[in-house]
């Protein structure tokens, strides 16, 4: 148990924090934007892809079935997977950032996919049939029936994704890309189990916040009527379910 | 990786067979074990919760911070409780899965019609057996959804254990080939990962469908 005395004592100290070269801050800092970074991307690539085939229901057998074997690699795997390909194409430059930005976005578009065409799927077609008859056109139709309804689902896959990537950012630090897990990762290497400790404490409660952040955007974005007791669990029922209902 | 090494080479697959044998044996090991044991605890849970409505809030809580505490992070503040042993991985692994165990199994038995329940009482069942006979049968599809994720999940996080010197397939992800620059043992160690998750989830599927064959029966 002492350990954990050595790990909060490595944190307490401000010398340990303000290191320009192997700091806290700066970790912290490459941590952050690194998942930030990630996400990002993720989004921008999921979220489309995910309304497209929900609301047009085409091609989503075969987005879901590659996103359901992306989840089968391993989060370590990823980032094996993506640094010797960015290692051949850009010599130095492909370790650091760019492989970790490219696993950490490869990780976090599962869960964004599958939800979002889930959420999209799981809207009452009388409702979408409403908007048709009401003269919606259909951007009209999924912006203001279709995602309004299935935004719970929408933003629980948002949070997995989040929270899954503040987790594997720690992992980055294999393939030079920093971060917290960097204390971690040396740490154990060189037996120096105080920073590794006290690294372990601050990335899970970095990964904690960042589930409670992302919780507490879920229930003021669900109106009351639609948020159920599901409003807490990382792993809705519907992102669990494939196409045909069939549950994974 | 030194120059003009490629991505995969053969040679070095078929001279460390052994090596990768030994390694997959350890991962489908730790696999089976955390899911075993996390099956136990989280039915044992869930029985608590259905008897006990009040402890369900709780239990959700705590299942769900621990689920999103980075798998590394995990293992680390274990060793100060239990070393750098194996226990480590499995009591950490075991934790991941109680979450998706716990909640799946509340969700199946609470899925159980009320019908049935009635049927089964005004037949003269009695609680226990009722439960085993007619509730848990009942409930067996969602049980078993619940541990192929559980089981997938965790073939992924075995790899993180290689940090803390245990291993499986994240011993040839990390060890010998991310620290080495040498792809072959890394791709090695991620397909393997992938069938090895393919192939658990398609026999779990599987178990489900020969035991519940009256789903099948209904849907033809």
């Amino acid at each position: 148990m002492e350990l954990f005395g050595e790990g909060i004592a490595w944190l307490s100290d401000p010398a340990n924090w303000t290191d320009p070269r192997n700091g806290i801050v700066l970790r912290l800092w490459e941590h952050v934007s690194l998942s930030v970074a990630s996400l990002l991307v993720a989004g921008l690539i999921a979220l489309p892809l995910g309304l497209w085939i929900g609301h047009t229901g085409r091609g989503a057998a075969a987005v879901i079935a590659i996103a359901n074997i992306g989840r089968a690699v391993p989060s370590v795997g990823w980032l094996g997977i993506v640094f010797p390909i960015t290692l051949a194409l850009f010599g130095r430059g492909g370790l650091g950032f760019l492989p970790s930005l490219i696993a950490l976005v490869a990780l976090a578009i599962p869960p964004m996919v599958t939800n979002t065409y889930a959420g999209l799927r799981e809207v009452d077609r009388d409702l979408v049939e409403a908007g048709r008859g009401m003269g919606m056109r259909e951007m009209e139709l999924l912006r203001r029936v279709e995602v309004p309804v299935a935004l719970p689902v929408i933003l629980a896959g948002i949070r997995v994704s989040a929270v899954q990537t503040v987790a594997t950012a720690t992992l980055a630090s294999i393939v030079g890309g920093g971060t917290l897990g960097e204390f971690i990762v040396q740490g154990i290497l060189v037996r120096a189990l105080d920073r590794v400790v006290g690294a372990a404490i601050l990335v899970a409660i970095l990964a904690i916040l960042t589930e409670l952040l992302f919780s507490a955007i879920q229930r003021r974005a669900i109106s009351p009527g639609l948020s159920g007791r599901s409003a807490w669990s990382p792993m809705e029922p519907a992102q669990m379910s494939r196409p045909g209902g069939e549950l994974v | 990786m030194s120059e003009g090494e490629p991505f995969i080479r053969f040679d070095w697959i078929v001279d460390n067979l052994d090596e990768i044998a030994q390694r997959l044996g350890e991962h489908v090991l730790m696999v089976v074990a955390s899911v075993a044991v996390g099956f136990v605890i989280s039915f044992g849970l869930a029985i608590v919760a259905r008897r006990y409505p009040r402890t369900h809030g709780t239990i959700l809580a705590v299942t769900g911070t621990i689920y999103a505490i980075p798998s590394l992070a995990l293992f680390v503040l274990l060793i100060p409780l239990t070393g750098l042993t194996v226990a480590t991985g499995i009591v950490a692994l075991v934790l991941y899965t109680l979450l998706i165990l716990f909640r799946n199994i509340v969700t199946a038995l609470e899925g159980v019609p009320p019908d049935v329940i009635e049927a089964a009482n005004g037949m003269g069942y009695g609680a226990a057996q009722r439960f085993w006979r007619v509730e848990l049968p009942i409930a067996l599809p969602i049980v078993v959804a619940g541990l192929r994720i559980a089981t997938v999940t965790t073939i992924g996080l075995v790899t993180v254990t290689t940090f803390i010197g245990l291993g499986g397939l994240g011993y040839l992800i990390i060890n010998s080939g991310t620290r080495r620059f040498f792809p072959t043992s890394i791709y090695v160690g991620v397909l393997l990962c992938v069938v090895l998750a393919v192939l658990a989830d398609l026999a779990l599927l599987w178990i489900q469908r020969r035991l519940t064959p009256w789903a099948r029966a209904r849907q033809a």
